[in-house]
């Protein structure tokens, strides 16, 4: 690996953190597409050069840019992720294409994108057009509509997984409305929401509804998927479909609400949340004020607080969703970015944090890559 | 039929910097359409997927609203395209 570059998506563009293997010095660049939020950019994994963006500047409707040289220059999507034509009046349209994610190893040029309100749709020609995912889009989604109704500011579909041993194995997740399963290419859905709370719904056995935040299904362990839930932490062995809440081994006085979930890349059993407020009118902040990363070594089975060289007190922000990432070095690194603009790193798996920058707009999403030479 | 266009400063990344800009067309549909042709990906960014305005943007023919792409344009009017102000 020679170099590292966070990408940083905020409410006010796009910017790009430079590093070495070595990780000592960091060089901000940007922003791209100033004034524009950007809510994900991801560098495709299969080439580690064509780059991906989710933008909407706050007047015009959402789009992708994708570019091949990190951002020096981009190109538009020449069709972006809509929804079909409709007559109907309350038809939704995309507001915002919110996760990126790519395709399967084996199917180069092959991208998804899950979209507020939720759609997922997908793109075979590297992000140049989008087509809808009529299974999920046409199929499910109406029955979910039905079931939730409409959510203030609307859902997103997010934590766009694929089994690395199957392309046609995909899982998703929509705030509210919960975790999907299809094993043929996303033409039929099941619901895999056993086992998660919902606190919020008036049957707490739902099959769907669920709030789960963040998703992630491990790379060299499939059949393990951990999630950050609106209603707490848990984990899921397949060919198991009830969840196990692991955030009930979380100190009490923090509990277990968060949005964004980390797994090392190299161990299944160990992964990192970053803990926020959800008691009474949910402030949606560090528990106290006071910020930490919470790491478990065992699969969720027990945790430990890491928040040295964190604030000791009154930082009041938080971490979304998409906004704390690990890297693949050794030891592992880890990223978070803050709702205060605050990009913090650890080079030794969260054991200390260094801020690596500050005064940048709302961080929405942080995401590591390591481009081709 | 030829339609003067002005633009605001949101759009300026498809007409190369230009806010004052002409058009071919008989409603403002045809004359978006047309802007389409000459400014690849700039229709979809004012107009959603199922033919709405979107939320924050505003069109004036003459200075007057105009609501719908039905909305008939002569030769010569001017169609300026705004985007709203929305919050602080």
């Amino acid at each position: 690996m020679d170099q590292i570059v966070l990408l940083i998506g905020t409410r006010k563009g796009a910017f790009l953190l430079h590093s070495d293997a070595g990780r000592r010095e960091w060089r901000l660049t940007g922003p791209h597409f100033l004034g524009s939020a950007v809510h994900h950019m991801v560098l495709d994994p299969r080439d580690r050069r064509t780059l991906l963006l989710g933008t909407r500047p706050g007047h015009l409707g959402p789009t992708v840019f994708r570019s091949s040289d990190l951002g020096e220059h981009w190109q538009e999507a020449t069709k972006p992720p809509a929804f079909a034509p409709s007559a109907d009046t309350k038809a939704a349209s995309v507001d915002v294409v919110f996760w990126l994610a790519p395709g399967h190893a084996s199917e180069p040029g092959v991208w998804y994108a899950g979209t507020v309100p939720p759609g997922l749709f997908r793109s075979e020609d590297g992000g140049d057009t989008w087509q809808e995912v009529p299974g999920f889009n046409h199929e499910l989604l109406p029955n979910l509509r039905e079931v939730i109704g409409p959510i203030p500011g609307g859902p997103p579909l997010h934590s766009i997984c694929i089994d690395p041993r199957d392309a046609r194995h995909l899982y998703v997740s929509v705030s509210s409305g919960g975790t999907f399963e299809s094993t043929d290419a996303g033409a039929n859905w099941r619901a895999l929401n056993r086992g998660v709370a919902a606190d919020f719904l008036p049957d707490p056995d739902a099959d769907v509804g669920h709030d789960p935040h963040r998703v992630a299904l491990h790379p060299l362990a499939p059949d393990r998927l951990y999630q950050q839930n609106h209603c707490g932490i848990y984990r899921l062995d397949r060919p198991g479909d009830r969840w196990q809440r692991i955030g009930r081994a979380m100190p009490a006085e923090i509990g277990d609400i968060g949005f964004p979930i980390v797994l090392h890349p190299r161990d299944p059993d160990t992964l990192w949340v970053f803990p926020m407020d959800g008691t009474e009118n949910w402030p949606r902040t560090s528990p106290g004020g006071k910020p930490a990363v919470y790491r478990s070594c065992d699969g969720g089975e027990s945790w430990e607080r890491q928040d040295n060289g964190l604030p000791r007190g009154h930082a009041w922000w938080t971490v979304k969703r998409q906004a704390f990432c690990a890297d693949d070095a050794k030891p592992l690194g880890l990223y978070f970015g803050t709702t205060c603009g605050e990009l913090w790193g650890s080079h030794d798996e969260g054991d200390t944090w260094l801020c690596l920058a500050e005064h940048l707009p709302e961080i929405f999403s942080v995401e590591f890559a390591a481009p081709a030479p | 039929m030829s339609i003067r266009v002005v633009v605001p400063g949101q759009l300026f990344s498809y007409t190369d910097g230009q806010s004052r800009l002409v058009a071919e067309g008989a409603t403002l549909g045809e004359v978006l359409e047309d802007l389409d042709r000459r400014h690849p990906g700039l229709r979809f960014r004012v107009i959603d997927e199922h033919g709405e305005i979107r939320p924050h943007v505003r069109f004036f023919i003459n200075h007057q609203p105009a609501l719908a792409l039905s909305r008939a344009l002569a030769d010569g009017d001017e169609l300026l395209v705004v985007g709203a102000l929305s919050g602080g």
